[in-house]
């Protein structure tokens, strides 16, 4: 076997310069046959940058890439597939209206065959890696995780060698990330490499046998997973950030602040997700976790507590606010009884990217005194709200008035939630307020709303990262298909319960731990 | 040898000045070849195109005329193109300003009290709001482009004057030239400076100005209509009023394109006929992107853009060019500084060696 002495991959001296930052400086990793590597490291350390050269999407400025001993020029996506070389990105690239077996024709192009030609070859590959999915059905009507599945299998398709998969389990409940960890194992046994991009360490360790961490651009460190512990693993991500195993100290709650009492809402978009008879209620001095598979009706529960989406008159006493019915109210007007809200996509919409901050601190803190005066715009407050903010939360940036979409994404969010916790709002609902933060800002992110909790604020937070919730969250619940499930103090559940939740199963209470907290 | 395009990560602030320059400089040369090719010569074609019309006092007044409904057309433009509302309809809301007006002033050429230019100016700056704010109903109400529905309705607002001045408008001692009455004197707009034609139009200039660059620069509803203009759903997120920032906008940008018409018919002109505006409302639209949508830079655009129709007539005359030569420069003027735009995201790299391709073929297949 001379395969097992060339590796399959091996990258030497991968640099690669964008404007403003070197992305990739002086890169080698090398990935064996049948191994499962992991690529480690915080948001903006070049994970996306190298698998785009190794995927051949963009070039290196230096540095050399052998593929099984030879040296080679990716120059497209194309030739990667050619030689073997399978991605399955994060967000998907799938045609919601066609069905699975023509999806993956269209990616495959017309020589592999029609969508009927293809379907036996489908279910062989989808069974003997034990990923059942049905060739006929249409893309809308599977799950997440199914459509992952279609993506993987896309990929089998053809001869593999190389499968890199971009942080595969984020939009996974735990059990769907076991199985798919079965089919991953099987799939190295028969001698294909897999590339693992995450940030989830214990996911790593159980995974991989090696693994690579990046930090800054650079490789900080080789190790084999499971002979490291946490710590050890996000300091090579992170260096020495403070707040990495902080635990933080639950708490009860006090008088109800929010409630919101069977809400429905049905979503005119055939694709989208309607709402079913949610209960919840946040109160002061608690934070309420909300867990979920995104695209389980946390952007429509989002948009209909901010008021991005409004309820009529006659159901404006579906959500209620330290006992006023606002659910008919505008976002300004909820804004005005003291909430305040983070959305999910920080650029586009919590934030405008070719605004400078102090312009995207206005533009939620208008309301607050003395920043306009008779229509005009007071520009000495907004500057110093603007600057306050980022003194008080440590926001690395050149000065106020440097466009939002030059912001990395854990400053640009810090300056977000800094900007609603400065307003001192009664209650602040948080989506996803660490999603692509790096380690050390996702710390100082939760020690503010820890801050803002004990304060006597209500929070609510609804996040993918179930880790998260367990660490910051006085209470639980999951959304899962328009459904909240019933919230159980945190301390009182276990992330396999949750789990269940984010699946659909909501009668589990008396239910044994049988697997191990993730 | 190679030039390429390096994107520099943000904007350059010297090339956001240096641009414009730059594409004047581009122009001129042009402009000079032209001339050399067409068997002119350059440098002094070039002064009659630019600098013989403004050699006296009259050449300014005129170059004022020309500038002024340009400008107002052009600030009402900055305030909803800032909203990224595409209004192209400044030329039919001007007609429809001039129409507007005059219908009023033809029927009181009698009165002697001030209040009936104010009148006729409110009447057609309503006009205009009016014509805009029917792009704006069909916008909110239907979610019809406004791109189309503001070009349809510039035919209908020219084929409206056309119908008036041909039908009910007309003067009845007019030998049945398509043509009003004259306005009377209580209508017209004074002259600024005895014996020139510059008029009064210039204080209400003056005035959209400063009203547009406290609006853009200072204001809250400046400020909300730039959120709505770059990000809907950030304005969205903070509970904008969209609606009711898209008809303000449209009715700004209508208000001002009429007052430009009705300040024609009411100065210079003195009568509606059927050619109020030689495509002002379309210049201004060139105009309000040279001025980068910026006040100040608008005033400095409409300026040149008058001074190349000006510049155009006194090249028919003195050097027997064709009356295309306006169009020409306008264009030339437009499409350099788009291509200097670029230099201010990316920055010129000058290769003087090809780097080698290191390219294996993919056919080579793997080694094993």
């Amino acid at each position: 076997m001379p395969e097992s002495q060339t590796a399959r991959l091996q990258l030497c001296g991968i640099t690669k310069q964008y404007p403003g930052c070197l992305a990739n400086d002086r890169i080698d990793l090398s990935i064996q046959p049948g191994e499962i590597h992991a690529l480690l490291g915080e948001n903006g350390a070049g994970k996306s940058t190298l698998m785009k050269i190794i995927y051949g999407v963009t070039q290196p400025d230096a540095g050399e890439i052998h593929w099984q001993g030879e040296r080679v020029t990716m120059r497209d996506p194309a030739q990667a597939r050619e030689r073997g070389i399978g991605m399955v990105f994060q967000h998907f690239s799938l045609f919601e209206t066609l069905s699975v077996a023509e999806n993956i024709a269209l990616a495959l192009g017309a020589k592999a065959g029609t969508p009927k030609q293809l379907e036996p070859k489908i279910r062989e590959v989808s069974q003997r890696y034990g990923m059942p999915l049905e060739p006929q059905r249409l893309v809308h009507s599977l799950s997440i995780g199914e459509r992952q599945r279609v993506e993987i299998i896309r990929c089998l398709m053809q001869d593999i060698r190389l499968l890199i998969l971009d942080e595969p389990t984020s939009v996974l409940t735990p059990q769907e990330a076991d199985e798919l960890f079965v089919t991953l194992r099987r799939l190295a046994a028969e001698g294909c490499s897999i590339l693992f991009i995450s940030h989830k360490l214990n996911e790593v360790r159980a995974l991989c046998q090696s693994a690579t961490v990046l930090r800054g651009g650079r490789v900080s460190g080789e190790c084999i997973p499971a002979e490291c512990s946490d710590l050890e693993l996000a300091r090579l991500m992170v260096g020495d950030a403070e707040g990495l195993e902080a635990e933080y100290p639950k708490s009860e709650g006090r008088a109800p602040f929010l409630r919101v009492e069977r809400l429905s809402w049905h979503n005119a978009d055939p694709f989208g997700v309607s709402l079913e008879e949610v209960d919840l209620e946040v109160r002061a001095g608690e934070i309420v976790g909300i867990a979920g598979v995104a695209g389980n009706g946390q952007d429509e529960l989002l948009a209909l507590l901010s008021g991005e989406q409004r309820l009529s008159a006659a159901q404006a006493m579906r959500i209620r606010f330290l006992g006023d019915d606002v659910a008919h109210l505008r976002p300004d007007a909820r804004r005005r009884h003291g909430m305040a809200f983070v959305p999910a996509e920080r650029l586009g919409h919590g934030a405008v990217p070719s605004m400078s901050l102090a312009d995207n601190g206005l533009l939620t803190a208008y309301q607050q005194t003395g920043m306009v005066e008779q229509g005009l715009i007071r520009r000495g407050k907004v500057h110093a709200f603007a600057e306050q903010v980022i003194q008080r939360f440590a926001v690395k940036t050149p000065d106020a008035q440097t466009p939002a979409a030059s912001l990395s994404g854990g400053n640009l969010q810090k300056f977000i939630l800094g900007r609603e916790i400065l307003q001192q709002p009664k209650l602040l609902i948080a989506a996803h307020p660490t999603w692509g933060v790096d380690v050390g800002a996702a710390a100082a992110i939760h020690r503010a709303l820890i801050e803002l909790r004990d304060a006597g604020a209500a929070i609510l937070v609804i996040s993918e990262d179930l880790e998260e919730l367990f660490q910051i969250s006085d209470r639980i619940a999951a959304l899962s298909d328009g459904r909240l499930s019933p919230q159980r103090a945190t301390a009182s559940t276990c992330p396999v319960e949750v789990g269940r939740w984010m699946a659909g199963q909501f009668d589990t209470s008396d239910a044994p731990v049988s697997t191990s907290a993730a | 040898m190679l030039l390429s395009l390096q994107p520099r990560g943000e904007a350059s602030r010297a090339m956001l000045w240096f641009s414009p320059l730059l594409a004047a400089l581009l122009t001129l040369l042009s402009g000079a070849l032209l001339f050399a090719l067409l068997g002119h010569p350059p440098l002094e074609t070039l002064k009659v195109l630019l600098v013989d019309p403004l050699g006296d006092l009259y050449g300014v007044s005129e170059l004022l005329v020309k500038a002024l409904p340009i400008l107002l057309c052009a600030l009402g433009l900055a305030v909803v193109y800032n909203a990224r509302i595409w209004n192209i309809g400044a030329e039919g809301q001007l007609l429809i300003g001039a129409l507007a007006g005059s219908a009023l002033a033809v029927n009181i050429i009698d009165w002697d009290s001030r209040w009936a230019l104010v009148l006729t100016l409110l009447l057609g700056t309503l006009g205009g709001a009016a014509w805009a704010g029917l792009c704006a109903w069909l916008k909110t109400a239907f979610n019809a482009n406004e791109i189309l529905t503001s070009i349809m309705l510039n035919y209908i607002a020219l084929n409206l004057l056309l119908f008036a001045v041909h039908g009910p408008l007309k003067d009845p001692e007019g030998f049945n030239f398509p043509e009003s009455a004259m306005f009377g004197d209580a209508t017209r707009l004074p002259e600024l400076i005895e014996g020139l034609r510059v008029h009064g139009g210039f204080y209400f200039a003056l005035l959209a100005l400063v009203v547009v660059w406290v609006l853009l620069q200072k204001s809250f509803l400046g400020f909300q209509i730039k959120v709505l203009g770059l990000d809907k759903r950030a304005a969205g997120f903070v509970g904008f009023r969209d609606k009711k920032l898209v008809w303000i906008a449209l009715l700004i940008s209508g208000g001002l394109a009429g007052l430009a018409g009705v300040a024609e018919v009411t100065g210079p002109i003195g009568q509606l006929v059927p050619q109020v505006s030689p495509g002002y409302g379309y210049a201004a639209i060139t105009v309000a992107f040279l001025g980068r949508l910026n006040p100040i830079g608008i005033v400095f655009a409409s300026l040149l853009m008058a001074l190349l129709y000006l510049g155009g007539e006194n090249a028919q005359m003195a050097a027997n060019l064709p009356q295309s030569i306006t169009q020409l420069f306008q264009g030339m003027v437009l499409f350099f500084l788009l291509a200097c735009d670029v230099l201010i995201l990316y920055r010129p790299r000058l290769k003087l060696w090809a780097r080698k391709p290191q390219l294996v073929s993919a056919k080579e297949g793997p080694a094993t």
